[in-house]
């Protein structure tokens, strides 16, 4: 990386550096780099979207940002600090402004609690006001998320896919946070549902100053719901830019092959007639290739990108990119 | 593993032609329940071409997968009975005993799933899977079986088939296993291959190979494909017509285009209107108010009124799939009046909309 990101800008609400998070495999043999040398900033208020497939180390981030698991190396700053620096009392506390939502609610919601004595629980554990308080709280947040009163005393079974998502985010704005982490939050939610709860998030953070991190594989939700975007490729970032520059003038290979991918539902006299088709899959991150770790795949490939890791550089202001070739005119064919 | 009737071997090649190979009529699929039968699909009709590529699209629960499943009868243990017809060139499936069921299923019309790995026994090579096909179906010795694999794992794009043939399913990627499962489905040249969510489980970039396999396999062999799938831009990328299903009901019938353009059925028009777009616009998504009601309390007429923004009296009538000229269908008795917005809806000026049209 640069000098230029290496001050946390002022508003940053978070701030990762030289991020590394590995894994040791279960026979101890092999270490798995899930995340390994990722440099960004999330800004107050703003919907940071990260895209990329399975096995990119997208979630590993997520999980990392609200310390869930710890960095292997490099930082996390939460607001300037480095949470794992405080005091066990204090970092308890401020976990409650990084909350993180997952794809699954149902695995998410204990199935023998009500709903409403779910989205208490986090209150109950920290100790917020009397009874009468949390319970009040409780039941505002399920109305903030478009539940009517009478869901409280529900189970889980007896609510839709996209009812039990409203709980967990209701439950996840009890504590107040300042920013939540969204894990493919709408990937097991039906088509129609999906824009309701789109829709909700947007709400949500007009309403309340909330800061997002949306995790997805879709880049439909991630173009339509994030102010910004990072492309991620076998644990590192390959482009990092505002939504609009990323989906319409994309300079990483992997970017234009992402987008060149994604079937459209639009008629075919507006389909791309030559789609770019990559060949083969993710390399496995036990063992990533050399160099640029994309170049197994890319179309451009060339000696250098064997011998050279490409440099995390800023090509256009705020627009930055991973790749040796990205500024070459012609090279993005869109 | 015999012969099939002879009724069943008249026909080996797709037929061209007049005649559709296959015509589903009044399809309806019964459960039992804890609470009763509850009625899963019902009044299904549709007809698929030889070589012609459909897609069945709907929300979970709207009975797409239970209508594949039920082409080949491969029903669950609490299947109650099957109301209809379906006609596989000429002869009727739902009359079929299970011995002419099986001559039918792997051979004549094959399937493949979401999920390859569950599809796949982990114990065999994948070799031995897709041969095991060929063996049951047709009197080939071993040597030629191996050698109709390698040619056909060749053909799904599997690079170097004879490392990978001994291969067990475990060494392969999802994606290359989806492509075995493919190989294994087309090994015995079915007319018909139903696909169910065959690429949701893969990613970006490992789908669009896949699809364009089915394509490329459609196209060249002329075996007509059903895709099963929720996925709206699948359909567009691959198939030529879109049959919406809601509520256990066909509700829509008509070319890719057509339907993407200028939907008929308020339901098909709201899900295309509520899809976000690869083009960055930040405001609200038109969404659908309501959720699909439940099988146990399906309500009489048109079962997507209580969601319906153009629900009006007469929707409470029950609603036939009707004629909607130039061989569309649509279950809206109101679909005349009703000027629906598509996809493009409002007009898309992005740049790369801009750039795809030219």
């Amino acid at each position: 990386m640069t000098a230029a990101t290496a001050e946390p800008r002022r508003d940053a609400i978070i701030s990762v550096r030289d991020l590394q998070v590995r894994f040791q495999t279960s026979d101890r043999r092999a270490t798995v780099k899930a995340v390994d040398g990722v440099n960004f900033d999330v800004r107050r208020g703003e919907t940071f979207g990260i895209i990329g497939e399975s096995g990119s180390g997208k979630t590993t981030i997520g999980r990392a940002l609200v310390f869930l698991l710890n960095p292997s190396a490099g930082a996390i700053l939460h607001d300037g600090i480095d949470p794992l620096a405080l005091p066990r009392r204090e970092f308890q506390s401020h976990r409650r402004d990084y909350q993180i939502i997952f794809q699954d609610p149902n695995a998410a919601l204990n199935p023998r609690m009500t709903i409403l004595a779910s989205v208490l629980e986090p209150l109950e554990l920290a100790r917020v006001g009397s009874r009468t308080e949390r319970e009040r709280q409780a039941r505002e947040a399920l109305e903030r998320v478009g539940l009517p009163q009478e869901f409280g005393e529900r189970y889980p079974h007896q609510l839709s896919g996209g009812q039990k998502q409203r709980v967990v985010i209701a439950r996840a704005l009890t504590l107040k946070p300042k920013l939540i982490v969204c894990d493919e939050v709408v990937a097991a939610l039906d088509m129609s549902i999906r824009g309701d709860v789109l829709n909700l998030f947007a709400d949500l953070q007009r309403d309340l100053g909330l800061t997002y991190v949306f995790i997805t594989h879709d880049l439909a939700v991630v173009a339509h719901i994030s102010e910004r975007v990072a492309v991620m490729y076998l644990g590192q970032f390959v482009e990092l830019g505002p939504t609009e520059e990323v989906a319409e003038r994309p300079l990483h290979p992997y970017t234009i092959a992402l987008l060149s991918a994604e079937p459209r539902p639009l008629p075919s006299s507006m389909r791309q007639e030559s789609r770019i088709v990559l060949q083969g899959e993710v390399p496995s991150p036990i063992d990533p290739p050399s160099g640029c770790r994309f170049r197994t795949r890319c179309p451009h490939a060339q000696p250098l990108c064997t011998e050279r890791v490409p440099e995390w550089r800023e090509l256009k202001p705020d627009h930055w990119v991973a790749c040796h070739f990205a500024d070459r005119p012609n090279f993005s064919n869109n | 593993m015999g012969e099939g009737q002879p009724a069943l071997r008249k026909s080996e090649v797709a037929r061209e032609g007049a005649r559709p190979l296959l015509s589903v009529r009044g399809l309806g699929i019964r459960f039992k329940t804890t609470q009763g039968i509850w009625q899963a699909t019902r009044r299904i009709d549709f007809d698929i071409a030889p070589g012609e590529r459909v897609g069945i699209v709907g929300e979970s629960g709207c009975g797409k997968t239970i209508t594949g499943l039920s082409i080949l009868r491969l029903l669950p243990g609490n299947f109650a009975g099957l109301d209809g017809r379906i006609l596989f060139d000429g002869v009727d499936l739902a009359s079929c005993s299970a011995r002419q069921m099986r001559a039918i299923r792997g051979k004549r019309i094959a399937m493949i799933f979401q999920e390859p790995m569950s599809a796949l026994d982990p114990v065999f090579t994948v070799g031995h899977q897709i041969a095991e096909t060929l063996r049951v179906h047709s009197n080939v010795g071993e040597e030629e079986a191996r050698a109709r694999t390698l040619e056909m794992l060749r053909r799904v794009g599997i690079a170097s088939p004879e490392r990978r043939i001994d291969d067990y399913p475990h060494q392969l990627s999802g994606g290359m296993r989806q492509r075995v499962m493919i190989a294994a489905s087309l090994i015995c040249g079915p007319q018909l291959l139903i696909a169910d969510e065959p690429t949701t489980a893969l990613d970006v970039t490992v789908q669009a190979q896949i699809l364009e396999l089915l394509r490329d396999i459609s196209e060249t062999s002329k075996t007509a494909l059903m895709l099963i799938t929720h996925d709206l831009g699948v359909v567009a990328e691959t198939c030529t017509r879109m049959i919406t299903m809601y509520a256990g009901e066909v509700i829509e019938d008509a070319t890719v285009d057509e339907a993407l353009v200028r939907p008929l059925h308020p339901y098909t028009s709201g899900l295309l209107r509520s899809l976000p777009h690869l083009s960055p616009r930040h405001g609200r998504l038109p969404s659908i108010p309501g959720r699909v009601p439940s099988i146990a309390e399906m309500p009489a007429g048109c079962r997507f009124r209580a969601r319906c923004a153009h629900a009006t009296k007469g929707c409470e009538a029950e609603q036939k799939l009707q004629d909607a000229g130039g061989g569309r269908k649509v279950r809206c008795w109101r679909f005349a009046e009703l000027n629906l917005p598509g996809a493009l809806h409002p007009p898309d000026t992005s740049a790369s909309a801009r750039v795809a049209r030219q």
